[in-house]
Formats: C-alpha cells, sequence, structure tokens
C-alpha cells in the first residue's frame, strides 16, 4: 500500500474527509458513500487467532467470492472484541447481529443464510445463560451494555494495519490540533484539566508527570511507552496494541511535543508477537504519511518512535528498571529521587506512560473536557478496562466508567459465577494486590477505594474466585512470583519474600506451629516499608490482605490441618465410603503405590500411610465412593 | 574461551550462523566506544537465540566482543531475563502458561500431566530432543485458559486427564513419521 504524506492540519482535515467512507458502516449513523453494502469484521486478537479465527476469514472470503458477493461485501480482521469468552467473534455491520464461537465450517452458513439469505444464523448467536434466550445484536448483550469504550473505541471497529481507518475513525486530529492550536505548556494544562491518571497500577495524574518531565531543561528527552504488561491475568494493554496501535504513537507524539521529546520508546513483551508485529506496521504507516519523522504537519516538530523489547522479567514494569532494561542492562530498579522525569534514560529527562492511559489521550482532545471529565467519579476520571478472567461466565475484556461497583462488573457484565457456584473473592492488583471479598462487592470502585479496601488498582486484572480456590494456595502461588521475579538487588525483597514462602508452605503441609499468623504479618510488613521499588514494597500484599480476609481459612490449616477447598494436598485425604464401595476393583487396579486393598465385590480401604494423594482413584471410581476429606 | 569458539567454528553450519548474527549486529551501526553501545544488547540477544536455538558461552563471548564490552556483562543480562536460556530446547519446547487465570483454571495439573508423560521436568529437554518444557507468566490468553503453547501453536482451554496425552500424540506421530 502506498501511502501518501499529509503535510499539514487541514491537509488531514481533507483526507479524513476522503477516507470517511472506510468506516462506511461501522460507525453510529454511518456513511452514505460507503464502499460496501455490508461488512463482516472478524476478531483478530490473541484469543481468537489461536482459535482459527485467520481460517475464518479465509472462509468467508472464498464462499462471498463463489457467491459472486465481493464486490458488496468486505471481510475484515479487526482487533479484540472483549468478549473472550465466546471467541472467535464475527460481528456483520450494518446490521449489527453478532455471531460467537464461530468456526471456519460455519463461514458457509453466515455467507449463504445471512449474506445471501438475509436471515440469520441462530446457532451461532449469543444465547443468554439465564433465560435460554437469543440475542443478536451486540449492543443488546448484557456483556456490552454497560460498558464505555474510550481506550478500547476503535479495538474491534478498525483494521489495525491500515492507518487510514485510524484516520476515518478521528485519528491524528488531537494531534494536529495540539501541533497548530497549542503551545507545550497548554497542552500539559489541558491534560491536568482532563484528570487523567496513569493506568498502570499507580494512579499518578498524567498532567503532573508531564509537568515535571517539562520543567527540566535538557537538549534531548524521551518519552517511554511501557507496554511490559506483566501482571500475570491482565491482557488490555496486549489488545489496545493489537487492536488500535495507531492512538498509542498519536498519543505519545503530543507527548513529546508538550515535553520537549523527539524520540520515543515503546517497551513491548517479547511474549506478544502479534502486538509487536501491528506495532511494527502501524509505525512504518505513521512514518509515511507524516505523522512520524521531521517536522510533523508542517510544525516544525520532529518526532519519531522506536520498538526496545522486554525479555520476560516482570520487574521491568517498574519504570527504573525498564530504563535500566532499554539500556541494555539488568532490570534493576534504581532509587529514586532522582525520578526519571528529572533523570531518566540515558540521564536525561525522561516520561513513561502506559499504554491504556496513552489510548485515552487522543480521545480525550478531540472530544472534550467536559465530555470526559462528566464520566467517572470525583478524583477518579474516565474509564478504566478490567481482564475478567477466573471462575467467571464471561472471561474477557470489559472497560466501565470508576465508580462502576464490582457487583456489576461481575454479576452483569460478567455473568456470575461459572458452573452456578459461589463467588469468594475477586483478586485485583496482580501480585501486588489484594482480595476483595463478598462485603466490599458493592464499593465503587476508584484508585481510593480499592486502597483503602486492601487492593489495589493495579493494571487491572480482576482474577474470579470461587469457593473451589484455597486462599492460602493463591497467596502462595503469587509469592511464588515473586520469589522468582524478585531481582534480588535489595535484602527485604529477596530473602523476606522467600521466608514467607517457607511459611506459606509449612502452612499448606500442615506443618506450621500456631503463632505463625503473627510471623507472617510482622514480616510482610517490615518486607513493605523497607523494599527498594514497588514490586518488593507491594509483594506481601496478597499474604497479608488473604490473612486479613479469610483469617478462618487459615486458622483451619493451621490448627484443624483441613483445607476446606480440597485444593492443599498434604492436608486432604482419599476416603472410601463403605457404603457406596461395589469392589469393582478399578481403583486398586489403577493405584501407582498398590495401598488400595480389599476383595471383589467387597468395599476397599485406603492405606493412608502410603497414599501419595495422587487423585486417580477419585477419578476412576465410576460409583461416588471416594471422598476427600 | 578461545578453545570453545575454535571448536564452535569448525562446523559449517554454526559459521554460517555467526555470520547472520553479524550481519544483524553490523545493521545497528553501533558507537563501540559510546556510552550508549549496549542499548540493542537485548534485541541483539533475541536474535542470536533466533538463530543459535539458545545463548551458549561461545556466542555471548561473540557478543560481547562485537560490543565492546566484558563478557559478564552479557551474562549478566543472559540471566536476569527469562526469555533467554543457556541450554538447548526441545524441538517441540511446550510452555505452560502459569498466569494467575490459568493457575486458577488447573493449570498445574496440566503441567504435571506434561511432567508425568515426557518423563521430564519443567525446564528440562528429553533426551531424544524432541520436547522440552518450560513455565511462562502470563501470555495474556486468559479466555482460553489454562493455555499451553508449543512452539508459536496455542492449545486452549485444556482438561486434565486427556488433552495433554492427545497433543502430545500429534507431535509423537509426526516424529515416527
Amino acid at each position: 500500500m502506498k501511502l501518501e504524506k499529509i503535510e499539514s492540519f487541514d491537509a488531514l482535515k481533507e483526507r479524513f474527509e476522503a477516507v470517511r467512507h472506510l468506516l462506511g458502516s461501522r460507525v453510529e449513523g454511518g456513511d452514505p458513500n460507503k464502499q460496501y453494502e455490508r461488512e463482516v469484521l472478524v476478531c483478530g486478537g490473541t484469543g481468537c487467532v489461536s482459535s482459527d479465527s485467520f481460517k475464518i476469514i479465509e472462509n468467508l472470503r472464498l464462499e462471498i467470492d463463489a457467491c459472486g458477493l465481493s464486490t458488496k461485501v468486505q471481510v475484515l480482521k479487526t482487533g479484540c472484541f472483549g468478549f473472550c469468552e465466546k471467541g472467535p467473534i464475527v460481528l456483520i455491520q450494518p446490521d449489527n447481529v453478532f455471531y460467537v464461537q464461530v468456526t471456519p465450517d460455519d463461514a458457509a452458513d453466515i455467507v449463504r443464510q445471512h449474506l445471501v439469505g438475509n436471515g440469520r444464523v441462530v446457532r451461532l448467536l449469543y444465547e443468554e445463560p439465564l433465560l435460554k434466550k437469543k440475542i443478536e445484536k451486540s449492543r443488546d448483550i448484557p456483556f456490552y451494555k454497560k460498558q464505555i469504550r474510550i481506550a478500547l473505541r476503535n479495538c474491534g471497529v478498525i483494521n489495525p494495519e491500515n492507518i487510514l481507518e485510524y484516520i476515518a475513525a478521528d485519528g491524528f486530529q488531537a494531534l494536529g490540533k495540539c501541533l497548530k492550536e497549542l503551545t507545550g505548556p497548554q497542552v500539559i494544562d489541558f491534560m491536568k484539566k482532563s484528570g487523567l491518571r496513569g493506568r498502570g497500577g499507580g494512579g499518578f495524574p498524567t498532567g503532573l508527570k508531564w509537568e515535571a518531565a517539562a520543567r527540566f531543561a535538557s537538549e534531548e528527552k524521551f518519552i517511554i511507552c511501557n507496554a511490559d504488561e506483566g501482571d500475570p491475568g491482565a491482557f488490555m494493554d496486549r489488545s489496545i496494541l493489537e487492536g488500535d496501535p495507531c492512538s498509542v504513537l498519536e498519543a505519545m507524539t503530543i507527548a513529546g511535543y508538550a515535553i520537549g521529546a523527539s524520540v520515543g520508546y515503546v517497551y513491548i513483551r517479547a511474549e506478544y508477537p502479534l502486538a509487536i508485529q501491528r506495532l511494527e506496521i502501524a509505525i512504518e504507516q505513521a512514518r509515511q504519511i507524516g505523522m512520524l519523522g521531521k517536522n510533523i504537519m508542517n510544525s516544525g516538530f520532529d518526532f519519531d518512535i522506536e520498538l526496545k523489547f522486554g525479555a520476560g522479567a516482570f520487574v521491568c514494569g517498574e519504570e527504573t528498571a525498564l530504563i535500566q532494561s532499554i539500556e541494555g542492562c539488568r532490570g534493576e530498579p534504581t532509587t529514586k529521587p532522582p525520578f526519571p522525569a528529572e533523570s531518566g534514560l540515558w540521564k536525561v529527562p525522561t516520561c513513561v506512560n502506559n499504554v491504556e492511559t496513552l489510548a485515552n489521550i487522543p480521545a480525550i482532545f478531540t472530544r472534550g473536557l467536559d465530555w470526559f471529565t462528566s464520566i467517572g467519579t470525583d478524583k477518579s476520571k474516565g474509564t478504566k478496562v478490567f481482564a475478567l478472567a477466573g471462575k467467571i461466565n464471561n472471561v474477557g475484556l470489559v472497560e466501565v466508567p470508576m465508580g462502576t461497583t464490582l457487583r456489576e462488573i461481575i454479576y452483569d457484565i460478567g455473568g456470575g459465577i461459572r458452573g452456578g457456584r459461589e463467588f469468594k473473592a475477586v483478586q485485583t492488583g496482580g501480585p501486588s494486590g489484594g482480595c476483595i471479598t463478598k462485603e466490599n462487592l458493592d464499593t465503587p470502585i476508584t484508585y481510593e477505594n480499592l486502597t483503602a479496601i486492601g487492593s489495589m488498582m493495579g493494571s487491572g486484572g480482576m482474577i474470579v474466585m470461587d469457593d473451589s480456590d484455597c486462599m492460602v494456595n493463591i497467596s502462595k502461588f503469587y509469592l511464588e512470583f515473586t520469589l522468582e521475579e524478585s531481582c534480588g538487588k535489595c535484602t527485604p525483597c529477596r530473602i523476606g519474600n522467600k521466608r514467607l514462602h517457607e511459611m506459606l508452605t509449612a502452612i499448606t503441609e500442615g506443618k506450621a506451629d500456631k503463632d505463625i499468623m503473627q510471623r507472617l504479618s510482622a514480616l510482610g510488613e517490615t518486607i513493605k516499608k523497607t523494599s527498594l521499588c514497588g514490586l518488593g514494597q507491594s509483594s506481601p500484599n496478597p499474604v497479608l490482605s488473604t490473612m486479613k480476609f479469610f483469617k478462618d481459612e487459615y486458622l483451619e490449616h493451621i490448627i484443624d490441618h483441613k483445607c476446606r477447598a480440597g485444593v492443599c494436598k498434604n492436608l486432604m485425604q482419599y476416603v472410601i465410603i463403605s457404603d457406596k464401595c461395589v469392589g469393582c476393583t478399578a481403583c486398586a487396579r489403577n493405584c501407582p503405590q498398590n495401598c488400595i486393598s480389599g476383595k471383589v465385590k467387597q468395599p476397599h480401604v485406603i492405606d493412608q500411610t502410603k497414599c501419595i494423594k495422587c487423585g486417580i482413584c477419585y477419578q476412576k471410581c465410576k460409583f461416588g465412593a471416594i471422598e476427600i476429606r | 574461551m578461545e578453545k570453545a569458539i575454535d571448536t564452535c567454528e569448525q562446523s559449517g553450519v554454526a559459521k554460517e550462523m555467526f555470520e547472520k548474527l553479524d550481519m544483524f549486529i553490523n545493521s545497528f551501526e553501533i558507537d563501540t566506544n559510546g556510552t550508549r553501545r549496549k542499548g540493542d544488547l537485548i534485541r541483539i540477544l533475541h536474535r542470536a537465540q533466533q538463530i543459535f536455538g539458545y545463548l551458549p558461552e561461545e556466542v555471548q563471548i561473540h557478543v560481547a566482543r562485537k560490543l565492546n564490552v566484558h563478557h559478564s556483562e552479557v551474562s549478566g543480562v543472559i540471566s536476569f531475563y527469562n526469555y533467554f536460556t543457556t541450554e538447548p530446547r526441545g524441538k517441540h519446547n511446550i510452555s505452560v502458561c502459569m498466569g494467575t487465570a490459568c493457575f486458577v483454571k488447573g493449570a498445574d495439573k496440566i503441567l504435571e500431566e506434561f511432567e508425568k508423560e515426557l518423563g521430564i521436568k519443567a525446564g528440562q529437554v528429553t533426551e531424544d530432543m524432541e520436547f522440552s518444557i518450560n513455565i511462562v507468566r502470563c501470555i495474556g490468553a486468559c479466555g482460553l485458559a489454562p493455555v499451553v503453547t508449543i512452539g508459536e501453536k496455542v492449545f486452549g482451554r485444556l482438561k486434565p486427564g486427556g488433552d495433554v496425552k492427545k497433543i502430545l500424540d500429534q507431535y509423537r506421530s509426526e516424529v515416527a513419521e
């Protein structure tokens, strides 16, 4: 594709008019000059791609050709729709018909029944689980109803590999406006008024961060986009980069203009190959149309962006560690101050912003302060994207206004707990966060509220847990993670967390003494107070928070040697209920330890001293005669 | 050290690999006396691992010399980041995701089954060099939890007791052919 350079803001506006038709039927109202009667949008996010969505696209195109519709219908690959649970997703516009769990074999039915026959492929429509009612339009699906999409506004709408579609979706208008109409300080002032806060975890006001970096005079400055999304269970940054990479590039350029930087880096995880590929395409196209490079839109402002790769280190999400990593060193954090705003990458003023934060920025400029500040709460403006995962019916990405309650997210949007089990807790903030329990389901989600109840906003991972999850084991899991990811530079984090982990292991093995909880909390508090960086300062949070909310469960492990969720192997016993056992010998034959004895057609017995708790007998028994105690 | 390089350079394949790597390094036009000469180190190591499959000492020393830094600095970076390995991996590298979403959906049991089936632990390679297992932290496909990747291919929504064996059998039959 050859792209013509856009020389000025006016030329951009002209180009917008010229490419508007590209989004044709996809946006509200639609464009009468649209090129195609219908558009078939297929999700090209990582989840759906691994479920063969590229093959679906291929089959759809073949079918459409075969039916002679290729001039009337276009098939497009878009970014993530967010409803990963039901992927792969196919959306047909302008009909707004939403097909779920589509397979490559369904292409023929979609084309023949829907595109040719103007009917619906009913079996592929979303079914509301409670009422068993089929829902045709995406806007009527409960998952989408309460969402407001700002950061994800273009995901699932535009083709992320075509920058012209980004322009058609108001792309680069914010940049054009900033370069032509505003000075650097005015841009910063605008950001401060918007109240936007960092979406990567800390919640620091973005405008203040820019102001700090702008204040230090230096010939060279850097903008860094933190795309090292290491929090396990969070995947919003990946989806934004895969679905709308240009918005991040545009926001970085605006930030560069505001603080006086001419080079930007996107520090991205090597684990995200698709996002890297889409970013590379976007950067190349942005250079071609002159949105990156020298003298952008004839403003005299130069800015270019390069990719830098991570290599699998969670701590590199911390800004000083990230800077070390870009410099080609071990990603160990450095003490603050000096803050990166004063002395960052290569010792020059540097501003580090997270992907989701950046993705908000162009929308705030194009739609205005009044619009943005009307969404959210007093101190937490706008929306937040959450990655819903774990034991929930609708796994996926949701974007809701700040102030939405957890109950709304879990039950209205998330569709409740999987398998009708009981809700136990939500873990937010990943390895740095804490648990939120039933009592706090109605707390409006804001930065302050989450901190007040012992958790944190974090990057937005939300892991839902039910009664089959053991809270001691979950905190042990997080500590294992911290242990592995601790860089080892400071003692409290390196050794303290190791000791915490040992204590938790003792609890899950039933070997802990009675005062272990006091020692756990004393050590946890010490680690929090004395660690060098955010990783160590927050690493005991999962333990401290579960101890607070699930004290009973800890005590059961410690005193009664019982794990009520049946997760901690050493505390479990497999027992044969003699009334139910018919003596089929299936368990005894499959036992790797040969520790089940009994005669044929008579109840069997497990020798507890030899049992290794592998659970094979439990799986093999067809009569439900084996119980876990 | 010198000797190790010599033995490696004897084989033509290795020579070709080093040439490929050099071409990549040279494309950065690094100022080997500049303070920022390490800036592209991680990118170079990614490429080197792609070419060689892992990062043996010979490769580390080679990269260090090209960038005019100490071998210890290169090796320090490699040991810090999970993505880099100094041991060869199997032809089919199985990455079991142990992110939280996968963990609460039983990823540990999936890992156990792979370990049992292949008779190796995470971080090891089978004797025939066909399979290796490693643990990764969240590949962001939480909607498909629990998730495993083998090479580029993603396998999602795995259930203990059957799925693991089925997947391995696919690859094993490939080997037999």
